[in-house]
């Protein structure tokens, strides 16, 4: 498999470039559109949590802290949910090319998974440059991000291509997927800090994969701090463990799916 | 390289009455079968070898695209292996399908690396698609903006621009104005000459006569002739026409209750309408400029003269292209009396274009069926005409034609 797709790298590729162009070039403030949509989100965000509502960090008492915290993660967030959202729907959505070309389908997943990385390295060196503007540049705990991602890619891509494929013979996949991303999103610490829950609603929200996942981004953006690597290894696992789900999945069912769709 | 071989493949299609069965089917892990098992292919066994071209004929649903889709790799075999050797270009439906948004230029540069075409040959082929498509300034636009004509060119064009070992061609192309088919053709023929191994699928068997070296029937999923392409039109031929005559009966029971195809007072009614070939046999396909025998039998309700019978042959958008009756034939009148039956035989010549043409025959009194109408039977035959030993033309009227160029003395 993985030398039938090494052999299409070069289709891979430009699908990847022709996405980044496609949503980049396409309209008329071109890149401006992808980050003005995260922008207005956190704008409002830091508004009505950090202002209005007078959310504070424990430790840190300063404006922007909110804000970096914020985007630590949500930026990481988005991603996981474009990765996962568009491999559940990338067989679907692709099905005209399915029924017509011969190629290694798992090049579609692939697609989805780098295309979701460069938007979110995009939207993510904007951020690091405002951070460098602002003065509050993390250093070195930065390359502890890039592990972090690759953990969450491979959890997001293994899930997404078990559901992609599930999804072309049940639709309702594609759905439950949304229905339970929003639910994750509030039970995962991205706007607000963990400590604010009580005892119990903590130890209820740490069995979540992915609050390790981004207190570990928080911890790199907003504390300088490298991440708790103990915390993260039963990730490695579930990655592991995604990875598998998915090719079993891809293996046993993606050969029928073009009597699908 | 260019062979194929398929040995005993099926395809099977699982059809599930609601799509809560399928997953209830799942969940039982083997326990509980909520599907019917359609086979859309069975025991299919042919070999095809290199620079042959072959043609699989059939009518609809009889399995042809999908056994081009095994054999192209789009869909997976339920049983049996292939193997085809060499490099595969495969037309298989409408368009390329990359993408709607991109243009013409980045569908096709992915459709080339899709069909193994190497980085640095692509930017020398690029402008050749352009060409040959002939879509010129089209090729910076979406192809989303796209006709379907011009998604099967630059499908093409692309799928085409490096000769193929193996080029599968899955009626795509009757798709599209008559010129690209042209075009396209003349250059399948091109790549056969050159060696190239081809598969063609169609309902039209005169395309079939004049490309392939062999032609495969399959008929419900079988494979039931694999012959000299003439064999296999012949036995097609006479298939359909038996086939068409089965319908036939039922679609008269149905439409004894329909009033819309069939209508009149019924004081003299048609029981039948056929029409012959050559041989005198009941046929639905004719070549251009094949004897056809129209016979109508018809039975009076009654005592009274036999009445006029006319026909109308219309074209596939309904407009009459011939049409004549016995009482302008000035064919000698029959008194009769209740429960007669007579047989009114018209001898004509298929002089008509390639195409679909529907029969409509009725009984009337005197020249026309306003007057008095007994019977009106709309639609009573369909018939199809194909491309036979003329020299090929457009339009629906097949005119006597002869044609010289004589070089003449320089004016002035």
């Amino acid at each position: 498999m993985l030398d039938g797709l090494w052999r299409y790298r070069s289709f891979i590729a430009s699908m990847v470039r022709r996405e980044f162009q496609a949503r980049y070039l396409g309209s008329a403030l071109g890149a401006l559109w992808s980050v003005l949509n995260p922008l207005a989100m956190i704008f409002i965000y830091t508004v009505i949590f950090g202002q209005v509502m007078r959310a504070r960090l424990p430790g840190v008492e300063d404006g922007t802290s909110y804000g970096i915290f914020l985007c630590a993660g949500l930026l990481p967030w988005n991603m996981f949910v474009e990765t996962l959202q568009r491999c559940t729907s990338v067989f679907v959505d692709q099905g005209n090319l399915l029924k017509k070309m011969t190629f290694p389908r798992a090049a579609l997943p692939i697609i989805v998974a780098a295309s979701s990385l460069v938007n979110f390295m995009i939207i993510f060196g904007l951020l690091l440059l405002v951070m460098v503007l602002l003065g509050r540049f993390p250093g070195w705990p930065l390359l502890g991000l890039i592990p972090l991602l690759v953990l969450q890619q491979t959890i997001a891509v293994g899930f997404g291509v078990a559901l992609g494929v599930l999804n072309v013979f049940f639709r309702d996949a594609g759905h439950v997927v949304g229905i339970l991303l929003q639910f994750w999103f509030w039970f995962t610490p991205i706007i607000y800090p963990l400590s604010i829950l009580s005892d119990r609603l903590q130890l209820l929200v740490s069995l979540n994969p992915m609050t390790a996942i981004v207190d570990a981004y928080q911890g790199i953006l907003l504390y300088d701090r490298s991440p708790n690597w103990l915390a993260i290894l039963p990730h490695a696992a579930l990655a592991l463990l995604a990875l598998a789900i998915g090719r079993a999945v891809f293996r046993r069912l993606a050969g029928e799916m073009t009597d699908y769709l | 390289m260019g062979r194929i071989v398929a040995r005993g493949l099926g395809k099977k299609f699982r059809v599930y009455r609601r799509a809560r069965d399928q997953l209830l089917e799942w969940m039982s892990r083997g326990g509980k079968t909520l599907h019917r098992a359609e086979w859309a292919l069975r025991d299919i066994e042919f070999e095809v070898s290199d620079g042959e071209s072959v043609g699989i004929i059939g009518m609809n649903g009889a399995g042809k695209s999908t056994l081009l889709r095994i054999l192209s790799g789009t869909t997976l075999a339920s049983e049996g292996s292939f193997e085809v050797h060499g490099r595969v270009a495969a037309l298989l439906e409408l368009g390329l399908g990359i993408h709607p948004e991109f243009d013409g230029w980045q569908n096709a540069a992915l459709a080339c690396r899709l069909l193994g075409v190497d980085e640095a040959e692509i930017s020398k082929i690029l402008p050749w698609v352009q060409e040959f498509s002939e879509l010129g300034e089209h090729m910076n636009q979406p192809v989303r903006t796209y006709s379907t004509g011009m998604q099967v060119r630059l499908a093409f064009s692309a799928a085409t621009a490096v000769r193929p070992d193996v080029l599968m061609v899955d009626e795509a192309l009757s798709v599209g104005d008559a010129y690209f088919q042209h075009k396209s053709m003349s250059r399948i023929r091109a790549f056969r000459a050159e060696g190239t191994t081809l598969l063609f699928v169609t309902h039209d068997p005169g395309a079939v006569k004049s490309l392939c070296d062999r032609a495969l029937l399959l008929e419900g999923g079988r494979l039931v002739l694999d012959d000299a392409p003439d064999t296999v039109f012949d036995y097609y031929n006479a298939r359909i026409a038996q086939r068409e005559k089965d319908a036939e009966i039922e679609q008269h029971k149905d439409a004894e209750g329909r009033s819309t195809t069939r209508s009149g007072s019924r004081e003299a009614e048609l029981v039948s309408v056929v029409v012959d070939d050559e041989a005198g046999q009941p046929a639905r396909l004719f070549r251009v400029g094949a004897p056809a025998t129209i016979r109508c039998r018809l039975k009076l309700n009654g005592a009274m003269e036999c009445p006029t019978v006319g026909f109308v042959i219309r074209d596939r958008l309904g407009a009459d292209v011939f049409g004549s009756n016995t009482f302008h034939l000035d064919v000698e009148s029959h008194a009769g009396s209740d429960g007669d039956t007579f047989e009114a035989e018209f001898r004509t010549v298929m002089h008509l274009g390639p195409g679909t043409y529907s029969l409509s025959v009725a009984l009337h009194r005197e020249h026309a069926h306003v007057d008095s109408n007994y019977d009106w039977w709309d639609r009573a035959v369909l018939l199809e005409v194909v491309p036979g030993e003329r020299a090929a033309f457009t339009g629906v009227a097949a005119l006597p034609i002869e044609a010289v160029v004589r070089r003449r003395p320089a004016e002035g």
